[in-house]
């Protein structure tokens, strides 16, 4: 029994804790500013409206979610293309054998502030600066060693004697990859993309730094409510509502998943 | 195979050798000149006060939040793992903060630590019944523990995660056998769970004390490395001499050091997970 207490009030502080701050910033969204700006405060929304929202899309910051989408979805799909046959060919073939698997994940875990750096100083060469592509092939660059890392793994959790069979039977090594090994590892596939979206939906520096008029990723647009002063506060909560909810939603799509993909895979 | 590492050779490795290149050499954007200065920049960096003290700031935030996340993570865990009922929608529900993006967690934050409106100091003030007006952020004497727990917020989940994992791989025959040598919920938990997961602890406070020294998003948007230069972290010290002082080659040498001190750290545990 007295187990039993201390199990639900740990859970019910715990959900507390970790609910509240999102539940207040998202509400902050639909309130009147003289409800966040109130001293004593304003817990429930009073008078709900969607001003801030309607806000956003007047001041054009709405359409970082299109950049944010366009940006986030085609590196996923480029780091998804490059990294699943490499993946494939260290997995099956050991190609590289241990240390090149070493130095893909140790590609996957540099400071981003030391290579945004000298990218920074190339894509000024370029003329690179601000453009789609540019913000696309660094994501994609950054998150390819994390698809063949994850992918490595889960390829190497089809069974062998499926894709033997195949190969006395005849079949290609690609076609053995493509028709065999990709869709038996689809969950793992699809999760590993989920991730690098995420990941790429919610990265800050390289976007701060890369990006000026032409394109505004979600962050950059969050940070650009936020000087030394602010009172912005309903536009930032009604941002950071657009922002989070995909990424909730796609999280609870590979739940069984998250511990996997978050963990780099130390933990199953 | 090929086209997957070239990729990344191209994109990553390519501008790393750049990278040592230019700290070589003496490059300020403001100016037109660029000479080479050989190991200078790096004999600079040393004498360099406010780069060490923003290691020191980024080490300090490392050894308090990385146990912190990994004893609430674990508490939370373990209270969760003996839970069969709502078990299913509990875990994701915890797990959202670390789904956030990190500036979305700053910005929202900075507003939760608001001195005038944050909810905080209003929540402080209902519990002790008197107005509490702490400047969390701006204060020297709080502004860490702000910066603390907000991180801590949002990394706990990944801990959390990480223990669930690792108190599921613990047989449970072990625990009924003990229990059945008359030992209590807590000395089982002692003698038994805790050696068989500390293995996994290490690993999981390793990867997560690995992104910490990286830590940029949170600061960036929560203080700014301030009051001063108070809560700067290298990586954003690294920043503003790169993109708001534009000393190249000074950067690239500092940029350098922290890539070597990372790589040097990271590849004890990335040799680990490789083995498997």
């Amino acid at each position: 029994m007295a187990t039993r207490v201390i199990r639900a009030v740990g859970l019910g502080a715990a959900m507390v804790f970790f609910l509240f701050p999102t539940a207040w910033i998202f509400g902050m969204s639909i309130k009147q500013p003289n409800e966040y700006f109130a001293n004593p405060p304003v817990w429930i929304p009073g008078r709900p409206h969607l001003n801030h929202f309607r806000q956003l899309v007047l001041n054009r910051s709405i359409d970082a979610v299109g950049h944010s989408l366009v940006v986030a979805l085609s590196a996923t799909l480029l780091a998804t293309a490059l990294g699943c046959p490499a993946a494939y060919s260290m997995a099956r073939f050991r190609t590289g054998g241990r240390h090149l698997a070493l130095w893909v994940l140790s590609q996957r875990m540099l400071p981003p502030i030391a290579v945004i750096f000298p990218v920074f100083l190339l894509y000024r060469t370029l003329g690179w600066i601000d453009t789609h592509h540019g913000l696309i092939l660094l994501y994609a660059a950054f998150n390819t060693p994390y698809v063949i890392w994850m992918m490595r793994g889960y390829f190497r959790e089809v069974p062998r004697e499926i894709e033997e069979s195949a190969l006395v039977d005849g079949a290609s090594v690609f076609r053995v990859f493509w028709t065999i090994a990709l869709p038996l590892s689809g969950g793992g596939l699809v999760a590993t993309a989920v991730f690098t979206f995420i990941f790429c939906w919610n990265e800050f520096l390289f976007a701060l730094v890369l990006t000026r008029t032409n394109l505004t990723t979600l962050p950059v647009a969050m940070s650009s409510y936020f000087g030394p002063q602010s009172s912005f506060w309903g536009e930032a909560g009604a941002l950071s509502l657009i922002a989070s909810t995909p990424v909730f939603a796609l999280s609870l799509a590979v739940q069984h998943y998250l511990t996997r993909g978050l963990t780099l895979g130390a933990f199953k | 195979m090929l086209p997957g590492v070239g990729f990344v050779v191209a994109l990553l490795v390519l501008p790393f050798l750049s990278l040592v290149a230019l700290s070589l050499l003496d490059w300020d954007l403001q100016r037109v000149s660029r000479t080479f200065v050989g190991l200078a920049n790096y004999g600079a960096i040393l004498r360099d006060g406010r780069l060490w003290e923003s290691v020191g700031h980024t080490l300090l935030i490392t050894a308090i939040a990385a146990p912190l996340e990994l004893v609430l993570g674990l508490g939370l865990a373990q209270l969760i793992s003996g839970q069969v009922r709502g078990r299913t929608w509990l875990v994701p529900l915890f797990v959202l903060p670390a789904i956030m993006s990190p500036i979305v967690v700053g910005y929202g934050w900075r507003m939760l630590w608001d001195t005038q409106y944050g909810p905080i100091n209003h929540l402080l003030a209902a519990v002790l019944g008197r107005p509490v007006t702490i400047v969390w952020l701006a204060h020297p004497q709080t502004v860490y523990a702000a910066l603390i727990t907000t991180e801590v917020w949002q990394w706990t989940p990944f801990m959390f995660l990480a223990l669930l994992a690792a108190l599921a791989s613990v047989d449970p025959e072990l625990l009924e056998a003990a229990s059945i040598d008359g030992a209590s919920g807590w000395s089982a938990f002692w003698l038994v769970t805790l050696p068989l997961i500390t293995p996994m602890m290490a690993v999981a406070l390793v990867l997560r004390s690995l992104d910490l020294l990286k830590l940029f998003d949170t600061v960036f948007a929560l203080t700014y490395g301030g009051p001063g230069t108070l809560t700067e972290t290298l990586s954003l010290y690294v920043y503003i001499l790169g993109f708001k002082n534009f000393r190249l080659g000074y950067t690239a040498a500092a940029a350098v050091l922290f890539l070597a001190g990372l790589s040097v750290l990271s590849t004890a545990i990335i040799r680990r997970m490789v083995e498997e």
